[in-house]
């Protein structure tokens, strides 16, 4: 069974900038369909850890396993091919092509071209808004529809894991809370994901297992449940 | 009723060459556009254009505009190498190493020309090089030349099929995507480098065409790159940067501007010399940076 074999693992993987190593030793996997959190304050080197499973960055030591092929070192392009889809910080999203174009921008390369048609229908059977307002250019809609285009925008390309790298970012808390529904129903659409968020308790809420990091090393792991209630995690990040 | 006359041919001669700038314009604008690179080099891509026309011309017996079908491919895959080898080098480095590397790159080529071809002009003599349409207007006599009307054919034809490639196709959307947020492009899984690459391929494309179809009615020097180089700055900055309408209105105005200024203002002419009508464009140039440094028809974006 493919099952055995986790979708996306990170082995003893230390990254740094020039001389400054921000990641040491992080060890993390990531199960088939799994929604799994990697939370943390700021600084704590979680967009170093995704910019490195997307591609972004090399790291200095260890390995990152997509299916059990090792993938680090390859070029993002390469990877989005591989089926690693990015929903990176800020969105990027194009602002001056239409809220279509930017979902069709989705599926731009081979493997999920052909079905670019059916997916653009399943994407907006699920953002309904996005319907409404795929003429408009991308740049004039709220915070709130951006993050959906961006996610849109990844499902169009048929990923096998999702990664998002702080979708909350600069929204409304009412807006936050409405994203956070929308990914936490991604899995009725069997998509695996590793979401990135300092919003701690909103993340251990909807995901199934969490990753929790401090100055780039992992400090807690386990079920989102589990951490919710959990004495350490409640003092240092959920205020209580 | 002198002065009318001379006015509206200038106004003619003007759009008709305005047409043929705008291309310049158009190559360095969309190099601009899409890769934040300021390619000092453009105008020396023109001279080789036209020693390209002019070797066609020389060895091959081409008249110069069948001799595009042969130099716009070369052009391209010129470009496309320049950029593999050695612009993408400097990808993430400063902008001075790429202003650097562009300017650089303009020097080798006109260098390269010069030790080939020597410093005296060349040209080409076709019979229809001084050829005129008389059109009769309100008992005025206008002149078209027949070489210049060709140009601007050319240059629409060149300029509509770019449009068309930006807008109706694949790569054309990749294109503008990278331009719009290289990341984000990357993302969705566009080699942004290779887009480069071709962007600059088209940049060459559009300065050589426009080298060939200016040949018949100027020798070429190896020394005129930084000339075209100036015009199209000028042409870019007047319409915006980055902007392809931009490129053709700041293309046309350029273009009327020096015409106008040099028929109608003879005594300055004859006082400064011919040369004089380069002037007349930096002089709307700097009335429009001190106005409007947004250019003409600038509009800008917001990133989101
Ligand atoms: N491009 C860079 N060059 C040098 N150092 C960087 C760079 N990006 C991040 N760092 C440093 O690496 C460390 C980890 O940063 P990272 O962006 O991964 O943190 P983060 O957990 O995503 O934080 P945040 O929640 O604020 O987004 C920080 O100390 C940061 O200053
Ligand atoms: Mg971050």
């Amino acid at each position: 069974m493919t099952n055995q074999l986790p979708l996306l693992e990170v082995r003893d993987l230390d990254i740094a900038y020039g001389d400054v190593q921000v990641v040491f030793a992080m060890n993390m996997v990531v199960g088939q369909q799994e929604l799994v959190g990697l939370v943390g304050g700021n600084g704590s080197g979680k967009s170093t850890i995704l910019r490195a499973v997307s591609g972004m960055l090399k790291p200095k030591r260890g390995s990152i396993l997509l299916q059990g092929q090792e993938i680090s070192g390859i070029s993002p392009h390469q990877l989005t091919d591989l089926g690693v889809a990015h929903v990176p910080m800020g969105r990027q999203l194009f602002p001056a092509m239409s809220v279509e174009e930017n979902l069709e921008m989705g599926a731009y390369l081979k493997r999920s071209k052909a079905n670019k048609k059916q997916n653009l229908e399943k994407v907006y059977a699920f953002f309904p808004r996005l319907l409404e307002k795929r003429k408009l250019f991308a740049g004039s809609l709220s915070g709130g529809e951006q993050q959906m285009i961006a996610i849109g925008r990844a499902l169009m390309s048929e990923p096998t894991i999702l990664l998002m790298d702080e979708p909350s970012l600069g929204l409304a808390p009412k807006v936050v809370q409405e994203v956070m529904q929308v990914i936490h129903s991604l899995r009725t659409l069997h998509l695996t994901v590793l979401l990135v968020e300092q919003n701690v308790r909103q993340v251990l809420k909807i995901t199934d297992r969490a990753y929790v990091l401090e100055h780039g090393k992992l400090v807690i792991e386990g079920q989102s449940q589990g951490l919710l209630e959990n004495d350490a995690v409640k003092r240092a990040y959920l205020g209580l | 009723m002198e002065f009318f006359s001379q006015g509206l041919q200038g106004l003619i001669d003007g759009l008709l060459t305005g047409g043929v700038y705008a291309m310049i314009g158009a190559g360095m604008s969309l190099i601009f556009g899409v890769m934040r690179v300021v390619n000092f080099g453009h105008g020396d891509f023109v001279i080789l254009g036209m020693y390209a026309a002019f070797a066609s011309n020389q060895y091959l017996k081409l008249d110069p505009y069948v001799s595009l079908l042969v130099v716009l491919p070369l052009a391209f895959v010129f470009g496309f190498v320049l950029h593999r080898a050695i612009l993408a080098k400097l990808l993430g480095a400063n902008d001075q190493t790429t202003k650097l590397a562009t300017l650089g790159l303009g020097l080798i080529a006109t260098n390269l020309v010069l030790l080939q071809f020597g410093t005296e002009p060349k040209t080409v003599y076709t019979e229809y090089a001084t050829n005129a349409w008389r059109i009769p207007l309100f008992g005025l006599e206008l002149r078209i030349s027949e070489v210049r009307f060709y140009a601007v054919i050319i240059t629409a034809l060149l300029i509509f099929g770019l449009n068309m490639m930006l807008y109706r196709t694949e790569l054309g959307r990749a294109i503008r995507a990278t331009a719009q947020n290289r990341l984000g492009a990357e993302l969705q899984g566009v080699d942004t480098k290779k887009i480069y690459a071709i962007v600059y391929g088209i940049g060459v494309v559009l300065a050589a065409a426009a080298g060939v179809l200016l040949l018949p009615l100027l020798s070429a020097t190896p020394t005129l790159g930084s000339v075209f180089t100036n015009k199209s700055f000028v042409v870019t900055i007047l319409g915006g940067l980055g902007s392809l309408p931009g490129a053709i209105g700041g293309g046309l105005i350029l273009g009327v501007v020096e015409s106008l200024g040099s028929s109608l203002f003879p005594l300055m002419n004859s006082h400064f010399g011919a040369n004089y009508r380069d002037a007349y464009g930096l002089i709307i140039f700097l009335i429009v940076l001190l106005f409007r440094p947004e250019g003409l028809f600038g509009r800008t974006v917001k990133r989101v």
